[in-house]
């Protein structure tokens, strides 16, 4: 899944069998490994995977595959700003492709707020780098509902919710996105 | 009934709108914190001990001198580390950090960073040469929910209580000597309050979760405020969808917490300085 110039390759695994350790008695266990372009990962990789884990596993239905191990791996192939909306929307394909059952997709949305208080959506890197604050929300499909937010950088209250109001105007397109491509997958 | 059916045990306190241990929804626990020699460690250069409720969390700041960064140099560092020992909660291990803790110590550091806190400026000492590193470690001692909270807390009261000796380099030697009499407090520019949130079923927000609330809660929220009511951070890692309404509902109560716990914080700072 590549919007501009951040490529992030997404595998999904499962639900195949869970080691004890890990089961769970009623639902699927979800696992999201992060690998970064270079480097081992980090402390930022494992608190990105948590974000994605736990959103990831607020829509798929993990009651219907108990015992089960779901693992989603995310390759980051380059970074030019948005990474983490990139690896969301990579992750939403995946578990698509995969044909889990989900109760809603979602899809990521950057948002960078510029000094002069401008709402730039899907920052570059350079963008990000000059903005006051750069927020990341995770939106759902069914009723715009916010799954994940995180925030970089400090905002006022307004700002954050005009920069979530253009996120859900933005959300609109990427859905669109989705089912154009699952489209053309499936129409061979 | 509890230990068989905590969901539905639970359902029926939320239904009185209270719950189990007596609290109201929006109620928090009751706070203490204990900065500085009293209570808390006497070789760190800053510390502090935080309760909320049962949850015991403790920060201690040590300072050191380090070669500062070669494309910012006149930056110092600040390291945070959380831990989560094995005695705090029967569901951590020991070993390497798991990924809860590793989680809440890049949430301290982006907020450290969002906030502003300490601008990493103010730490150095001698362009390109030296500067300050303050290692922040954060130790859970009894785990009982609303981890990023407390940490968040005790690391503010520990940093406002940090004394950094004074540091003069020679110039015929080059070495830095370090004078430990006199010593300046650090400058914090912005304070930030966090303040955590359970989801429920969709629907319902409750204030500060035990451990208990937090397993059967759907999701959480954690909003970091300033004093000037702008928002550091939104942590929401997944969990059941929000609207913007109920967003903006947690960070009214946020930015309303705030106020309590600086008061709080300055009242005890208050209580110890005349020395």
């Amino acid at each position: 899944l590549s919007p501009g110039d951040t490529s992030v390759l997404a595998g999904l695994y499962g639900p195949a069998e869970a080691k004890l350790s890990k089961e769970l008695p009623d639902r699927a266990a979800l696992e999201v490994l992060l690998r970064p372009k270079v480097g081992l990962p980090g402390v930022l990789e494992r608190s990105r995977e948590q974000q994605l884990r736990q959103t990831c596993e607020a829509v798929v239905l993990g009651v219907l595959h108990p015992r089960t191990a779901i693992t989603l791996v995310l390759q980051v192939l380059s970074d030019a700003g948005s990474l983490l909306s990139c690896c969301l929307n990579a992750a939403c394909m995946a578990l698509l492709d995969a044909g889990l059952p989900l109760c809603s997709l979602f899809c990521g949305v950057t948002c960078a707020l510029g000094a002069d208080s401008t709402i730039t959506l899907d920052p570059t890197v350079r963008q990000e780098q000059e903005a006051r604050a750069v927020l990341t929300f995770a939106i759902d499909s069914r009723e715009r509902k916010v799954l994940m937010a995180t925030t970089k950088g400090s905002c006022s209250v307004e700002e954050m919710q005009q920069c979530l109001a253009a996120a859900q105007r933005a959300a609109d397109t990427i859905f669109q996105f989705y089912r154009d491509s699952l489209r053309r997958r499936y129409s061979k | 009934f509890r230990t068989v059916e905590p969901l539905e045990y639970y359902r029926r306190f939320l239904k009185e709108n209270c719950r189990p241990d007596g609290r109201e929804l929006g109620e928090f626990r009751a706070t203490t914190v204990n900065i500085g020699k009293t209570g808390s460690i006497t070789t760190a250069d800053g510390s502090a001990l935080v309760k909320l409720g049962n949850t015991t969390v403790i920060c201690g700041v040590k300072a050191e001198l380090a070669a500062p960064a070669a494309d910012s140099a006149n930056k110092g560092y600040i390291v945070p580390n959380v831990e989560l020992p094995s005695l705090c909660s029967e569901r951590f291990r020991s070993g390497p950090p798991g990924e809860e803790a590793q989680a809440a110590s890049q949430f301290i550091a982006d907020v450290i960073e969002n906030s502003q806190m300490i601008v990493k400026e103010d730490l150095c000492i001698a362009n390109g040469k030296l500067a300050w590193v303050l290692y922040c470690d954060i130790i859970c001692l009894d785990y009982d929910g609303n981890l990023l909270d407390a940490s968040v807390f005790a690391l503010l009261a520990a940093l406002k209580n940090v004394q950094l000796p004074s540091v003069v380099i020679n110039e015929e030697t080059g070495l830095s000597e370090v004078n430990l009499k006199q010593k300046t407090p650090l400058i914090i520019r912005k304070h930030p309050v966090a303040t955590s949130f359970a989801i429920f079923d969709d629907t319902l927000l409750i204030v500060d979760p035990t451990a208990e609330e937090e397993d059967l809660a759907t999701g959480t929220v954690t909003i970091v405020t300033d004093e000037e009511g702008r928002l550091c951070s939104v942590h929401k890692p997944g969990g059941s969808p929000l609207t913007g309404a109920k967003l903006q509902d947690c960070i009214t109560r946020a930015i309303t917490r705030h106020k309590e716990v600086k008061k709080l914080i300055d009242k005890v700072i208050k209580s110890i300085t005349p020395k």
